[in-house]
């Protein structure tokens, strides 16, 4: 320690500052551009393809077009464009960004780069209610369905979703005071009984209910329109902006929780909003689109492979990589398979696992 | 600067600390001993904020530490703990940085980056600044935790600065480095609280040593005044002699343990 040098007779916080800039500039920082530029060509492809091939300078003419730019492109192109495609392409926008930018806060609230929104039971609480509603059909859920039409089953698994999440974090605090660690063996267990009952009630389903449940707990972009887009925007937003402002918190949490208190983190309240936040983001997705998993769990650690630990980063990188991610993998689902269409939760997990052990063993072997 | 009145703590039906009364002052360093389970860290805990009382009070430069906000607080008390583990791979220099946080909002300042720097050449660890923490040694990592609350506290005149087994890790020369640096931070106006094992480096750094034991109040004095042989056999179990530290006008303590043949043989 080169203490002789630095405390000298001076007080403190006269100290004459020599070493400006010794510290390293941000690490890679090219990276929030590469996803933004990534991003931005997701969309333009994957609003091209499908039964009917739009390329990106149709899309762009289009979209010139809209603003008085250029002239009137093909109109059955541009119903489709604007009817079919682009509603699907902003719903897995929201999705995308919602679910990774949750699983970023998740780990960090949680301390643990495995840990997923999943475990806390806003999934599994999710599934429970959609598949109670989907098989019990009780007359309270008909006349639900038959108020709200096809949005019944989005509501009844976002309620559930909540109701979970809330079940989960009040046990904890019973426990405790709301102990982090506690939060999650509470959600293993709410997990485990979500699971069970949710498996008694497909135990009881019909053949047909059965069908119904599968493509649900698949997840599949297919009821996207511009209702579905519109309803959802509000939740994704709030949470794109509200997660975004607990990085630092965030990042003095990964200190330890006592660590963090003594610089200034207000626990209760960062773990609330966190909670808050993330199953917002996580439950309207479910509720909108089934469970689609890998996502809020494998974007924001290979955002942290290549951005570093600063949750500033990490919780924008992750919004960005989710809606690329899950943009393009809508976009493969319903062409690999065309006419048919590949549940998307099926996808992201089967092209996401080798990339995400591709990225890990490089990684550690390079470090 | 830092008052404490009767104050008791109580937690799950067991009484932790009984009515202690002392106070650290500004441009000293106090040393708090005493045995496993005495009491030491939840005292510690209280001073920093981190846990209310049962009874008594703990007053920062005249206000009681409860009328603070956290935010407060963190802009004048660092507390260095004694087991830090991080959940991620953080950098040095952003862990340094981070000891800055509550004095800037969205962005740091040119200011913010030099007192990071500073604070990390402090202990010695400027070359590691771009290395991964967990890769670094328990002692290095130490170190570099010191360097995050010295950064936190650096612009501060008088501040308070709690130190949690400090030297837990350390060898001998940052062990001693260490309390020197923060015996600069008494000197530059600080209130300094160190919990510490060795009885010897308390008796050599320390202007005040507070003894606890089983959450009582042994005795509280200068060194010359608490390092005595009697006390000491008292409160730690161990038959010891008092010497004359040939080196620093303090006592030096020799433990003499009679242990049973059994151990000794």
């Amino acid at each position: 320690m080169a203490t002789e040098q630095l405390f000298t007779d001076q007080p403190i916080a006269r100290m004459p500052i020599t070493r400006t800039g010794a510290l390293p500039a941000v690490r890679r920082p090219w990276l929030l551009p590469v996803l933004v530029a990534g991003l931005l060509a997701t969309v333009l492809v994957s609003a091209g393809v499908g039964a009917v091939f739009i390329s990106p300078a149709e899309v762009l003419a289009m979209a010139g077009h809209h603003f008085g730019l250029a002239a009137a492109p093909d109109e059955m192109k541009t119903v489709i464009l604007t009817t079919i495609r682009l509603p699907r392409v902003c719903l897995g926008l929201l999705i995308g960004s919602g679910l990774a930018v949750a699983g970023a806060a998740m780990q960090g609230l949680f301390r643990n780069p495995l840990a997923d929104p999943g475990l806390i039971g806003i999934s599994s609480g999710a599934s429970l209610a959609a598949v109670c509603m989907i098989v019990l059909e009780l007359t309270l859920f008909q006349q639900l369905g038959g108020l709200l039409g096809y949005y019944a089953l989005s509501l009844v698994a976002f309620l559930g979703a909540c109701g979970t999440t809330l079940l989960v974090y009040r046990l904890a605090r019973v426990a405790g005071q709301s102990v982090v660690t506690t939060m999650l063996l509470a959600g293993i267990a709410i997990n485990a009984l979500a699971g069970a009952l949710t498996g008694l009630l497909t135990y009881l389903a019909t053949d047909d209910q059965l069908r119904t449940i599968t493509f649900w707990s698949l997840g599949s972009l297919g009821g996207a329109s511009w209702t579905t887009v519109l309803a959802l925007l509000p939740f994704t937003g709030v949470v794109l902006v509200g997660l975004p402002r607990l990085a630092k918190s965030l990042n003095l949490l990964s200190l330890g929780e006592s660590q963090a208190t003594m610089l200034g983190v207000n626990l209760t309240g960062l773990k609330r909003q966190v909670i808050v936040l993330s199953t917002l983001a996580v439950g309207t997705s479910v509720a909108v689109a089934g469970i689609i998993g890998f996502v809020g769990l494998v974007i924001p650690h290979l955002i942290r492979l290549v951005a570093g630990a600063d949750h500033r980063r990490v919780l924008i990188g992750s919004a960005l990589g989710g809606a690329t991610v899950l943009t393009g993998a809508d976009a493969l689902a319903r062409t690999i398979v065309a006419p048919a269409e590949l549940p998307i939760g099926i996808l992201t997990a089967l092209l996401g696992t080798p990339v995400f052990l591709w990225m890990l063993i490089n990684e550690r072997t390079r470090s | 600067m830092l008052n404490v009145e009767n104050l008791s703590f109580r937690t799950n039906q067991r009484t932790l600390l009984t009515q202690l009364s002392f106070e650290a002052r500004a441009g000293e360093l106090l040393a708090i001993v005493g045995p496993n389970g005495a009491g030491k860290s939840t005292l510690l805990k209280l001073c920093a904020g981190e846990q209310k009382p049962t009874a008594g009070t703990i007053a920062l430069h005249a206000t009681p530490l409860s009328a603070y906000s956290s935010k407060q607080l963190a802009q004048c008390r660092g507390m260095l703990h004694q087991q830090n583990t991080l959940a991620f791979p953080v950098r040095v220099h952003e862990l340094v940085l981070m000891g800055r946080y509550p004095h800037y909002g969205a962005h740091p300042s040119p200011a913010d980056y030099s007192i990071a720097a500073a604070a990390l050449e402090t202990v010695g660890m400027q070359s590691f600044n771009n290395r991964i923490v967990s890769t670094l040694s328990g002692g290095e990592q130490q170190r570099v935790q010191l360097a995050r609350v010295l950064a936190q506290v650096w612009t501060i005149p008088n501040g308070l600065l709690l130190l949690d087994e400090p030297t837990t890790g350390l060898d001998l020369l940052h062990q001693h480095q260490l309390l020197d640096v923060a015996r600069q931070m008494a000197q530059r106006g600080f209130a300094v609280v160190a919990v510490l094992h060795d009885l010897n480096m308390a008796a050599q750094y320390a202007d005040q040593i507070l003894m606890l034991r089983a959450g009582r109040l042994e005795a509280y004095g200068t060194p010359n005044d608490v390092l005595t042989a009697s006390l000491v056999e008292r409160v730690f179990g161990l038959p010891v002699k008092r010497l004359e530290n040939p080196c620093h006008h303090c006592p030096l303590i020799v433990p003499v343990p009679t242990f049973s043949p059994a151990f000794t043989q």
